[in-house]
Order: structure tokens, then C-alpha cells, then sequence
């Protein structure tokens, strides 16, 4: 049995949460999963203004923090941090690692991902890189692109692992491949172990996103679920037959029960008869659940399909501008003053001749969330934050917006509040753009550096 | 008849993937999920989502969790980061369909204790 504890479920996630993991009890593995889809552009960018930069720069101090403890007691770390520039990050570890006197620590750098220079050879070679969402071919944005990277699996990690690296940092890989990789190279599974493989990305799937397993964003009976503010991060106990027990550590909040990774195993899927990944198609119709102690849930049962002939794409563009303005205002009539006030915005900016390619207008505690379904508000309420958004590719348009919500404040509805943000920012708008790769024409490169 | 809220019955968790968002519906018990089978069909819950939805919606089961999985398209208007909601990733579209009431004869209500 092998121990693989996730401590970080995004970029942002809670910091206590990867040392705790370390500190809090045994484990074998520690993954840290520090990219979300805009990620990659912003990194894109940090990396155009300095070539050593493009990397979760977060990762290093803690690397700082946890080396000794890994080294000594043979925790190996996998982490997606390397972002658009894994050599950098590792040589910063590898810094960090000497100035420990940490000598020999190995890490293995998972490249090859990024295909953002090599856009335009694959166009013209034929690979359209289709929208998965709308179809649309990726000419038709190319010269608003930022970053494009390959979502590579588990494999180029196993690989890694293999060749003794402590320490692996990689590139755009699955999330679901941080944990199965561990798997893989422990029990020696094979390419055409579907279920195993199947098995190990079910795990992935569970962990991926921290805490949001072990109670963490938990609907059901959430008043109950004790100690959030301790909350104990995931641990895969994965046996070499491919089923795996998922637990926190023994003192630590929140909840492992069958309610609780049920939300989790259907947190941003599609057709559960396949879940789609480098190295197989999960069939999440299969997995069984049995509640086998105190924080304890075991799962197995699960089958798998061998693999799709593609891998997946990431790819960020420009897409235009947006702002967001809001203002408060109190009882009495709280509503209607706000209501008002979008009305006043709408008209100076109408008179201004401005046009947005959107313009929506919500209010927050009355139906932000819920739009056409939240109930009417109780005519007393006691206080409407008016919440304005536009959107367009036109700059100006929508900096001239964000200076129409401030003199609301003494050309408007009385009791406007809570301005003291100041003048909201426009933002330039990077999105997402999925799209389908032939593998052969994404190639992952490993290199194993040592302190 | 009986109407019962769904949130009496199910709990659930909802996420993106760029404009499309999907709503994991999970029984709380295992008999209630043949209602949520039989009532909270996909054309219900476009019903349901009607001013928030405007593509199409797909149901799937999943017997061995007693859950259903809704994936609703063109639902975040426009997703992620285009989006100009408070939930452009559709975090809160779990609980909005948590609102839904159902209608079951009174007999079964009786019977699993719902009245």
C-alpha cells in the first residue's frame, strides 16, 4: 500500500494545507496541483517579461520548507508547478535544495507541453484544433492567442519517477495524472491495465481538488461536519489491485464519507461512462463505495477503456475587456434604489453613444445567484448591493463605464454606500479554448537535474 | 399529491467547463433516487433553468451512486472568465436546482416519510 496525499487543489488554495500533509502523519507521495486553465496565460506573460520567470513561484519557498523533511523520510513530490517553464522553477528548487545542504536531491522536469510556438506549423499541416465547444477552428482567433499547452497524463511522470527523481515538476499535465503516476511506478501497471488505470484516475479524480473531498464545499449536512478551519486534506491508501482507500489524518476537520466524495466524483464531469484521459477512459458508472470506518471510504470496482488516440489541448486568447461596478444600498427601499440606479447608468452611457457586447446587471442578495429563480426579496430588506458587468472589445467603452458608477453616489438614488474600493478596473479577458491533438504530434521530454 | 422539494431528497454540487455547466443531483437515500430518476428528467431541469440555460440539456445516471448528472450547455453566459456573472463558474447552480419541487402520490410519501 502506498500513501499519496493531495495538499493544494488550486493556485490560491490554503498554504498550511501541503505542510500539514507532510507533518501530519505517513506518507509516501505529496501532489500539489497549481494550474487552472488561465493559468497558463498569465504565466505566458510573466515569462515574456523575464525569460526565468512563468513558473507558481509559491512552490519554492515551500519546497524551502519541506525538503529536509522529504529527503528524510523519502516523500516524493509531484507537482504541475513548473507551469510554461518547469527548468526554471526546478533551478530554483535546486537553489533552494544547496542552500539546505541538501546534496543529490534529483529532480525530474516534464516538458514538451507547450506547443504555442508551434501553432502555426500545425495549422498548416492540417490539425484545425476545433473549439471542443463550439467547433469553430483555432484560425479564427490565432493571432489572439497566449499560450497553448498539451495536457499531458501520467505517463512522462512514471518515466520521471523511474529514473529516481525526488522531485517532479512538470509542465500542463492532467491533474488526475499527479496521482496515478505514483501508482504506476509503484505497482508496475501496464499501458493495457484499463481497469488499474481506470481505477488510479478515479483516485485522481477524488483528490484533485483538495479539500473538496473531506468536506470542503460540502452540501450535504454541512452544519455537522466538524472543524473546517482544521480541515484535513485527502490521502489516496491505493492497494496494487487498483482499489484505494481515501482518508485524512487522524486529528485534523472536515469529513470522509460516501456524501462526501459522491459530490466530488460528480464535480465537472459529462457523460460518466467516460471520463476522458491520457492513458484511458474511466467508467464512473462502475465505481463502488463502501464506508469501511471513521473517515474512511473505500473504493473499487472500477473499469476502464483503452485510451483515445488524442490528447488534449489548453489554449488562452485574448477575447476583449470587462468591468464589474458595484454600489449598496439600504432600507428603505433598498431594491428599487438600486434598480433605479441601473437605470441612471444605462441611460448616461446609452447618451453617450457607448455599446457593450454585454451588460448585465444583477443584485447582490436578491437573485445574483439564482437569477429568474430566487424568490422575491422581502419588501424590507434591509440593504441591495447594485452589481454592474460589461464586456467588449472596445477599451474605451468600457473604461468610459467605470467612471459612471461613482457619481451615483451624489447624482443618484439616496443611500449609496460602500464605494471605498474606488473605480472598478477594467481587465482584459483571457479565455479558454479547448481542442483535440493526435498524440503523435506532441512529444513529453524528461530531464533529471541534481542539487 | 405530495410536493416535495428536492432538497429534501437530494444534495448536489455543481461546477464548469467553459460555458457549460453540470449539476451532480445525489439522493440521500437509496430509495429516493428512483423519484429523482423518474421526475427530474433532463427536460424538467431545462424547464427548470429556462432565463439561465440556453442550449440544450442531457441527463446521465449513475445507479451506483444514486446520482444523476445534468450537463447544461450554453449555460454561464459565455464561462469562465467571459462570463460577467457573480457565478460565471455555475458554483451556485447545484442549489438552484435544489429548488425544484417534485409531486409524489401520497402513498409513497407515506411510505419513505415525507408528508
Amino acid at each position: 500500500m502506498i500513501r499519496i496525499a493531495n495538499g493544494q487543489g488550486f493556485w490560491g488554495d490554503w498554504r498550511e494545507a501541503p505542510i500539514r500533509q507532510v507533518e501530519g502523519g505517513p506518507i509516501d507521495y505529496l501532489t500539489l496541483d497549481y494550474l487552472a486553465e488561465v493559468t497558463m496565460s498569465i504565466m505566458q506573460k510573466q515569462k515574456r517579461r523575464d525569460p526565468r520567470l512563468g513558473y507558481a513561484k509559491d512552490f519554492v519557498p515551500l519546497m524551502e520548507r519541506l525538503l529536509p523533511q522529504c529527503v528524510d523520510r523519502q516523500i516524493r513530490v509531484i507537482s504541475n508547478a513548473g507551469g510554461v517553464n518547469p527548468s526554471a522553477c526546478a533551478e530554483a528548487v535546486i537553489d533552494v535544495a544547496r542552500k539546505l545542504g541538501l546534496k543529490g536531491v534529483k529532480i525530474g522536469i516534464v516538458a514538451g507541453d507547450d506547443i504555442l510556438d508551434r501553432l502555426d506549423a500545425l495549422i498548416d499541416a492540417g490539425h484545425e484544433l476545433r473549439d471542443l465547444d463550439t467547433g469553430r477552428p483555432l484560425s479564427a482567433i490565432r493571432e489572439h492567442v497566449q499560450s497553448a499547452n498539451v495536457y499531458f497524463g501520467a505517463a512522462p511522470i512514471v518515466d520521471a519517477l523511474r529514473r529516481g527523481a525526488q522531485i517532479v515538476i512538470t509542465g500542463r499535465c492532467t491533474d488526475t495524472g499527479l496521482t496515478l503516476a505514483p501508482m504506476i511506478f509503484e505497482f508496475g501497471w501496464r499501458d493495457d491495465d484499463w481497469d488499474k488505470l481506470a481505477a488510479g484516475t478515479v483516485a485522481g479524480h477524488i483528490v484533485e481538488c483538495g479539500a473538496q473531498c473531506t468536506g470542503g464545499n460540502c452540501q450535504a449536512d454541512w452544519q455537522s461536519i466538524p472543524d473546517l478551519a482544521n480541515i484535513g486534506f485527502p490521502i489516496v491508501e491505493a492497494e496494487e489491485d487498483g482499489s484505494f482507500i481515501i482518508t485524512k489524518h487522524e486529528g485534523t476537520g472536515g469529513r470522509v464519507s460516501p456524501a462526501t466524495i459522491k459530490e466530488q466524483l460528480l464535480y465537472e464531469i459529462g457523460d460518466p461512462r467516460q471520463y476522458i484521459t491520457p492513458e484511458c477512459i474511466a467508467d464512473f458508472t462502475t465505481i463502488q463505495l463502501e464506508e469501511v470506518g471513521e473517515n474512511r471510504v473505500r473504493v473499487f470496482g472500477v473499469k476502464g477503456r483503452p485510451a483515445t488516440p488524442f490528447y488534449k489541448v489548453s489554449i488562452s486568447y485574448f477575447a476583449g475587456y470587462k468591468a464589474v461596478g458595484t454600489m449598496v444600498y439600504s432600507w428603505p427601499d433598498a431594491l428599487a434604489k438600486a434598480q433605479a440606479a441601473d437605470r441612471i447608468v444605462r441611460r448616461r452611457l446609452a447618451d453617450l453613444g457607448l455599446e457593450f457586447d454585454e451588460m448585465l446587471t444583477e443584485y447582490l442578495a436578491v437573485n445574483a445567484c439564482h437569477g429568474p429563480l430566487a424568490p422575491d426579496p422581502p419588501s424590507d430588506i434591509a440593504e441591495v448591493q447594485l452589481r454592474i458587468g460589461v464586456r467588449s472589445t472596445d477599451w474605451a467603452a468600457v473604461d468610459r463605464f467605470t467612471r459612471e458608477i461613482a457619481p451615483l453616489i451624489l447624482t443618484g438614488p439616496p443611500t449609496a454606500t460602500g464605494f471605498a474600493g474606488g473605480r472598478p478596473r477594467v481587465e482584459e479577458i483571457i479565455a479558454y479554448w479547448p481542442a483535440l491533438l493526435p498524440k503523435s504530434e506532441a512529444e513529453p521530454s524528461i530531464e533529471i537535474v541534481e542539487s | 399529491m405530495v410536493r416535495v422539494p428536492l432538497f429534501k431528497l437530494a444534495h448536489a454540487r455543481s461546477g464548469d467547463k467553459g460555458d457549460t455547466a453540470n449539476i451532480g443531483l445525489i439522493a440521500y437515500k437509496p430509495e429516493y433516487y428512483p423519484l429523482l430518476v423518474e421526475h427530474v428528467t433532463a427536460e424538467r431541469v431545462k424547464e427548470h433553468f429556462r432565463g439561465i440555460c440556453r442550449g440544450d440539456v442531457e441527463r446521465y445516471e449513475l445507479p451506483n451512486l444514486g446520482a444523476l448528472n445534468f450537463v447544461l450547455h450554453h449555460a454561464l453566459g459565455g464561462g469562465g472568465t467571459i462570463s460577467l456573472r457573480t457565478d460565471a463558474q455555475g458554483k451556485t447552480l447545484s442549489t438552484a436546482l435544489l429548488r425544484m419541487v417534485i409531486e409524489i402520490d401520497e402513498e409513497t410519501a407515506r411510505r419513505m416519510g415525507l408528508e
